[in-house]
C-alpha cells in the first residue's frame, strides 16, 4: 500500500438503494480516497446516512457495489465489515446507556481479544490477561476524547457532547483503518464542536481515513480534504472545500431551488 | 474489580452452609431445594434478559424438557441418571437454537409471544403424548441422584446439591458478566446496530445466552425430577415461564443478585402466605390459596410502580452508605 492520497481506497460503484418507491440512494458512484478527511453532505434527506448504512452493511444495497481497498463488501453483515477494518458512529448517538463510559469502549475491543463463552465463565475477570489489555487499550482513548475522569459514570448520564465523543473512542478503540462520523457535531455548541474538529484531525494524522458526513459547513470547510455533494441520492459536485464553496449548483440545492 | 461479586457468592455459601442446623424440619428444607432449582433457572434468564436484552416466555419448556429427559431416559431405558441429565442439556441446548434461529430476530413483544408458543407447544405435546410422556398421569419411579456412590436421598444432601449448583452458576454469571463476551451481550441490550458495529456477532451471541440459559434450566428440571421422583406436565405450564420472569423481574432485571433475591422471595411467599392464612383463622378470616394469585399480582404491580429496579437495588439503595461503598468498589480499578 503506498500512500498516494489520490488513490481510490472506498468505491462505490453505481450504488442504488430504493425504499418502496423513494429512491434514497441513485446509482451513486463516488471515491473515497485513502487517509483523507472527505466530507460527504446535502441537504436533508439527500441519503447521506443510507450511504453510510450501506457501506456499513446496515442496509442491503438494491443494486452496484461497494469495495474496500479492493474487496467487495456488498452482503457482508455490520460485524463482518466491522472487522474488516471499518468504524463507525450513528446520527442519533447510540451509546450504551446502562453500561460505564469505561465499558462502552472496552466493546470497541471486542474484535482485539478473543476470550469466548467458555473461557469466560470459567475464569474469574482477573484470570484472563486479557481484560488488563483491554482496559489499558480502552483508557487510551478515553483519555483521547478527554474522557478519562468520567470513565466509571454510566454512558447514559453523560451529555450530548460527551457521549458523540464516547462514540467515537468506542469506534476507535477497535482500531479502524477507516472511520464514518454521522453528523459527530450535531447538537453540539461552538465550543465542543471546535473540540471535534480538533479530534477528528487528530485521527488523521494518525492515518486513518474519515469519511464525514456534517451540516456544520464552517467545520466541513476547515478540516475536510475534499467534499462531495448529494442531493436526492445523487452527486450533484465534487473537489475541494474552495471549489465547493463556489459551486452555484451546491448553493442551488442548498437554498432549495 | 468485581470482588463484591465474589464476596456475595462467599457469604452465601456459608448461609448455605449452616442452613440445614438452622432449618431442622425437612418439609422446610424442601422448600428451600425448590428455591434452589428456581434461582437456577432464573440465574439463566437474567443473563439472558437482564444482560442481553432478551425476553423468554418460553422457559418452563426447558426444564420441561430437563425434567422429561431425566425421568424418561431413566425409567423407559434404564440410563444412569447423570447421563439421562446431560442428554437432557443436550436436547434442550438444541432446541434452544433450533428455537432460537427463528425467533431471537423478533423483538420485544413479538419474542415474548413466539417463546410463549413455544412453551405452550411443549406443554400441550407433554399431555398429549401419552404413549411417550404418560401423558396427564405423568412418569413415577424416577431413580435419585447418586453422587460418589453417596445417594442423595436425604432432604439435607440434596439441599448442599442443589444450592452447590446455584453457587457454581453464580460464579458462571459473574465471570461471564465481566467478560468479552458478557460486554457484548450488555452492548446488544444498550444498542443492536452499535454493537454490531463494534463486530459483535449479535444473531449468534444472543442464540448462545438463549442455549445457556435453556441449559440453567434444563438441569434445573433435571434435578426436579430425580428429587419429587414423580412428574406430571402440571408444574411445566406457561404460567410456570410467567412465574420465572417474575422473580427476575421482582429482583431486579439488572443485576443476578437480583434474580436470586427475586427467586428466593417468590419461592418462599406461598409458605409466608399459609403462615398468614393460619394467623388469619384466628381471627376468622377464611384466605384461600386461590389469593396467591392475586398477592402475587400485587407484589409485582407495586414492585414496577416504586421500585422499578426491583427490589434487589432498592434494598442497597436503602442502605445508602452500603450502596456508597458498593458502587465506589465495583467500579473502581
Ligand atoms: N429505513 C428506511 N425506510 C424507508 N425510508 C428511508 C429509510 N431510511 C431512509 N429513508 C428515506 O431515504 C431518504 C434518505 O434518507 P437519509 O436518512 O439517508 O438522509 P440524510 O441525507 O442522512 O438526511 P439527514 O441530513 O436529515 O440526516 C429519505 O427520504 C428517507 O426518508
Ligand atoms: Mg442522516
Amino acid at each position: 500500500m503506498t500512500d498516494n492520497p489520490t488513490r481510490s481506497f472506498i468505491v462505490l460503484d453505481r450504488l442504488r438503494k430504493e425504499f418502496g418507491g423513494v429512491v434514497a440512494v441513485n446509482d451513486l458512484s463516488l471515491n473515497f480516497a485513502k487517509g483523507q478527511i472527505s466530507a460527504l453532505i446535502g441537504p436533508n434527506g439527500a441519503g447521506k446516512t443510507t450511504v453510510f448504512n450501506l457501506i456499513t452493511g446496515f442496509l442491503p444495497p438494491t443494486s452496484g457495489s461497494i469495495t474496500l481497498n479492493g474487496v467487495n463488501l456488498s452482503g457482508k453483515k455490520p460485524h463482518r465489515i466491522a472487522s474488516m477494518g471499518v468504524g463507525r458512529t450513528f446520527q442519533n448517538v447510540q451509546v450504551f446507556p446502562a453500561m460505564t463510559v469505561l465499558e462502552n469502549v472496552m466493546v470497541g475491543r471486542h474484535l482485539r481479544s478473543r476470550c469466548g463463552m467458555a473461557v469466560s465463565c470459567l475464569l474469574p475477570q482477573a484470570l484472563r490477561p486479557e481484560e488488563k489489555r483491554i482496559r489499558e487499550a480502552s483508557m487510551v482513548w478515553l483519555e483521547a476524547v478527554g474522557l478519562k475522569d468520567q470513565a466509571d459514570r454510566t454512558a447514559g448520564s453523560l451529555p450530548l457532547g460527551s457521549q458523540r465523543m464516547l462514540e467515537i473512542a468506542r469506534a476507535m478503540a477497535l482500531e479502524p483503518s477507516v472511520l464514518f462520523l454521522d453528523e459527530p457535531a450535531s447538537g453540539l455548541n461552538a465550543r465542543e464542536t471546535a473540540g471535534m474538529g480538533d479530534l477528528i484531525v487528530k485521527i488523521k494524522a494518525m492515518g486513518i481515513t474519515i469519511i464525514l458526513v456534517e451540516h456544520d459547513m464552517e467545520l466541513v470547510m476547515d478540516i475536510s480534504d475534499n467534499v462531495a455533494v448529494v442531493n436526492f441520492g445523487s452527486l450533484i459536485a465534487e473537489g475541494t472545500p474552495k471549489d465547493i464553496q463556489a459551486n452555484p449548483d451546491v448553493i442551488n440545492a442548498y437554498l432549495g431551488a | 474489580m468485581n470482588m463484591k461479586d465474589y464476596i456475595g457468592i462467599g457469604v452465601l455459601a456459608l448461609i448455605v452452609a449452616v442452613m440445614p442446623f438452622a432449618v431442622g424440619n425437612d418439609y422446610y428444607l424442601g422448600v428451600l431445594v425448590f428455591t434452589a432449582l428456581n434461582c437456577l433457572t432464573c440465574i439463566g434468564l437474567c443473563l439472558l434478559l437482564g444482560y442481553a436484552g432478551q425476553i423468554s416466555l418460553g422457559h418452563s419448556a426447558f426444564v420441561a424438557i430437563g425434567a422429561y429427559a431425566s425421568a424418561l431416559l431413566t425409567t423407559k431405558l434404564g440410563w444412569n441418571p447423570w447421563a439421562a441429565m446431560g442428554a437432557g442439556i443436550v436436547i434442550s441446548l438444541v432446541t434452544a437454537v433450533l428455537v432460537g434461529i427463528p425467533t431471537l430476530k423478533l423483538k420485544g413483544h413479538y419474542l415474548a409471544m413466539a417463546t410463549l408458543g413455544f412453551a405452550s407447544i411443549v406443554h400441550v405435546v407433554l399431555v398429549a403424548a401419552v404413549d411417550i410422556t404418560g401423558g396427564p398421569s405423568g412418569v413415577s419411579g424416577i431413580p435419585r441422584l447418586e453422587l460418589f456412590g453417596l445417594a442423595l436421598d436425604t432432604d439435607t444432601r440434596i439441599f448442599y446439591f442443589c444450592w452447590a449448583l446455584v453457587l457454581v452458576a453464580l460464579y458462571f454469571a459473574v465471570n461471564l458478566i465481566h467478560s468479552r463476551v458478557g460486554r457484548g451481550l450488555q452492548a446488544i441490550h444498550g444498542s443492536e446496530d452499535a454493537a454490531s458495529s463494534l463486530g459483535v456477532n449479535i444473531t449468534v451471541d444472543k442464540i448462545r445466552i438463549f442455549a445457556l440459559s435453556a441449559v440453567f434450566a434444563s438441569v434445573s428440571g433435571s434435578l426436579y425430577s430425580h428429587y419429587v421422583l414423580y412428574i406430571d406436565p402440571g408444574p411445566f405450564d406457561v404460567m410456570h415461564s410467567v412465574l420465572l420472569i417474575t422473580m427476575v423481574a421482582v429482583g431486579g432485571i439488572h443485576s443476578i443478585w437480583g434474580a436470586v433475591t427475586g427467586a428466593v422471595l417468590l419461592s418462599l411467599l406461598p409458605e409466608g402466605l399459609s403462615f398468614l392464612s393460619e394467623g388469619l383463622a384466628q381471627f376468622n378470616i377464611q384466605y384461600k390459596t386461590d389469593y396467591d394469585t392475586l398477592i402475587y399480582g400485587a407484589i409485582l404491580l407495586s414492585i414496577m410502580l416504586f421500585l422499578p429496579e426491583g427490589l434487589f437495588d432498592g434494598i442497597r439503595r436503602s442502605f445508602s452508605f452500603f450502596s456508597k461503598t458498593n458502587t465506589e468498589t465495583e467500579r473502581g480499578q
